[in-house]
């Protein structure tokens, strides 16, 4: 595993606050081009392309199992 | 492709009967190679067999050299190639220098790209040409090549695969004829009869977006350079390309709707207000246009017994990239010389293999290259044009931004991994690796003439020849091996040390190059035995 997964924030708190509130009063279309620019931004920084497949695998299975629970409750 | 063209076709050529067309059953014309389709790739293969000894029937079912433009940007490596046929001087000075692409957003440029920035080349990274004076000047060429017999208005028509070669029907206004071939080639384009003939899929992807093409005729100023716009003024939420070819010919790609209706969009009374916007007057009249909808697909496989496919008719991309004919041409290079070995029985038969283990990686590198081109142009879904505007507006302040807009990324030679390459057992912190083509460089020769390597190469026989970087006495080279040295005592002389410096030379260095000029091995010191296994392994012979 090359991605970090351990808390690298010292006040994740901080971190989290600051991407929420750089969302606060868009609008929806406007929320999802401002993640666009910022995850384009974040990968370039990140400079890895294993660690953003990870990064992206991650994100994906995540989105997976909520899709399962989700089936799961309505079942 | 539909044309509304004012351009004439610039050679018309006659058919001639053959006597192979009095003969019949038992008695038919054995012929070792008959290339089929006198494009590009087609006349070139020609060419370059015949150039090595070999005696070529090539057949054209149309009896002139195709109107419009269609293929315009040729590059450095297909230059190089076509110096070895012969032809390149007359390409270069027909055709448009460049280097510069500049790619704008809306009004405001984003960034410009140079794709040979530095000197010491032969040639330069394109040239812009139209395809037909391209294939007029090989077409001369094949007439000063007695080993070449073209026969124009003949279509074949029927295929029958044998394990010692192939029967072809061939039809003519004379009414069809048979020939045997030891080999046949199928250079007869994206449409191609001989891959439906032994049967082959040609599967891949179809892009939805239409893509209006016009070269237009017009006195200006613009500099000569590769301009590409995202959401230009003029076209806005589209992309829009204007490139300039010889003869005050301007290429012009716009990219249109997917549901334009194409018999409307290309009639010229709808395609001029296009124009005018974009050029910002009305004085141009018009050579070709042609609506595209885009495929990138290949054959899975590009060896069908003793049929072997080469150009569009194994493999087709988007054009953003300019790596249609130039793929082919380095189709045809990759396969001449393994044909004529293989026809001579230097080597056996499975050095043919290796053409289709380079040259089909080859397509699956330049269909991922133009795919992800065209979809950066036209994104499939909401998200990708979310994201693609993301790249856009951060290209503006950040270079990382800027090298991710892909408006075409041009195409560049192929490294092959190979069957036919010896891995390297050196250390080496440059220079091209095995699988790679011969970088260019400016040479002196012994008494003052200066001369490229790529020049050399071909003075040498465009054979297998070793390019060694002089330390003593010459190493004694295998027979039929060309010799190249730089440096040392009696070699030509690396006066700006750019040699040296592109194949990370030191005194002894060695590189041993296929006859397409590709690096099939390097060594620091190189050694009899060493070389024997280097040659034997690119020969197909171990």
């Amino acid at each position: 595993m090359v991605l970090s997964t351990s808390s690298n924030f010292a006040k994740p708190d901080d971190a989290f606050r600051a991407i929420v509130e750089a969302h606060r009063g868009l609008t929806e279309a406007q929320s999802a081009d401002l993640d666009a620019a910022l995850v384009l931004v974040l990968a370039n920084h990140i400079g890895d392309l294993d660690v953003l497949r990870e990064a992206i695998a991650l994100a994906k299975r995540r989105m997976l199992d909520a899709s399962q629970q989700q089936q799961q409750q309505q079942q | 492709m539909a044309h509304a063209n004012t351009a004439q076709a610039k050679t018309q050529f006659g058919y001639r009967r053959h006597p192979d067309q009095e003969r019949s059953g038992a008695n038919v014309a054995e012929h070792p190679v008959v290339v089929v389709g006198g494009g590009p790739v087609g006349l070139s293969l020609a060419i370059d067999l015949a150039q090595r000894g070999q005696r070529v029937v090539l057949l054209d079912d149309a009896d002139r050299i195709g109107e419009g433009s269609r293929a315009i940007c040729f590059s450095k490596r297909s230059l190089e190639f076509w110096d070895r046929l012969g032809v390149g001087d007359r390409m270069v000075e027909k055709g448009v220098v460049w280097s510069v692409g500049k790619i704008f957003h809306g009004a405001s440029q984003l960034y410009q790209f140079n794709l040979l920035p530095e000197q010491g080349h032969k040639r330069p990274a394109f040239i812009n040409l139209q395809q037909f004076y391209a294939e007029a000047y090989l077409v001369d060429r094949v007439g000063q090549l007695p080993e070449i017999d073209l026969r124009w208005r003949n279509k074949v028509i029927a295929l029958e695969s044998r394990n010692d070669g192939v029967a072809l029907t061939i039809a003519t206004p004379d009414g069809p004829y048979q020939v045997h071939a030891t080999f046949v080639v199928a250079c007869d384009g994206a449409r191609s009869s001989l891959r439906q003939m032994v049967g082959a899929e040609f599967a891949g992807q179809v892009f939805e977006d239409q893509f209006l093409i016009a070269d237009v005729k017009m006195t200006a100023a613009f500099p000569t350079e590769r301009w590409f716009w995202f959401d230009p003024p003029f076209h806005a939420g589209r992309s829009a390309l204007l490139h300039k070819q010889p003869d005050d010919i301007w290429r012009i790609d716009l990219q249109l709707n997917p549901d334009a209706d194409p018999v409307a969009e290309k009639q010229p009374e709808n395609v001029r207000p296009r124009i005018e916007r974009m050029l910002g007057h009305d004085k141009f009249e018009f050579e070709w246009i042609s609506l595209y909808k885009f495929q990138c697909r290949r054959m899975a496989k590009f060896i069908h017994g003793r049929v072997i496919f080469a150009g569009d008719s194994a493999h087709q991309v988007s054009p953003f990239g300019a790596r249609g004919a130039n793929s082919g041409l380095e189709d045809a290079e990759n396969l001449a010389w393994k044909l004529d070995r293989v026809l001579r029985r230097l080597s056996p038969e499975g050095l043919l293999e290796s053409y289709h283990i380079e040259r089909s990686a080859a397509a699956d590198e330049n269909i991922r290259e133009s795919t992800r081109s065209t979809d950066f142009m036209a994104p499939a879904t909401k998200q990708e044009a979310r994201l693609r505007q993301a790249v856009l507006s951060l290209a503006k302040d950040t270079e990382f931004g800027k090298r991710m807009v892909n408006g075409g990324r041009l195409s560049v030679p192929s490294v092959y991994d190979t069957p036919l390459s010896s891995s390297d057992r050196d250390d080496w912190r440059g220079g091209p690796r095995p699988g790679a083509s011969m970088p260019d460089a400016p040479v002196t020769q012994q008494g003052g003439g200066s001369t490229y390597l790529t020049d050399v190469f071909i003075r040498q026989g465009t054979r297998f020849t070793l390019l060694e970087f002089g330390n003593g006495a010459a190493v004694d080279v295998p027979d039929g091996v060309g010799s190249i040295r730089v440096g040392g005592e009696g070699g030509l002389v690396d006066a700006q040390g750019l040699a040296g410096k592109r194949y990370d030379a030191e005194p002894g260095t060695a590189y041993l190059l296929r006859p397409d000029g590709y690096v099939a091995a390097r060594f620091r010191n190189a050694a009899r035995p060493e070389l024997d296994a280097a040659l034997a392994r690119a020969a197909g012979l171990n």
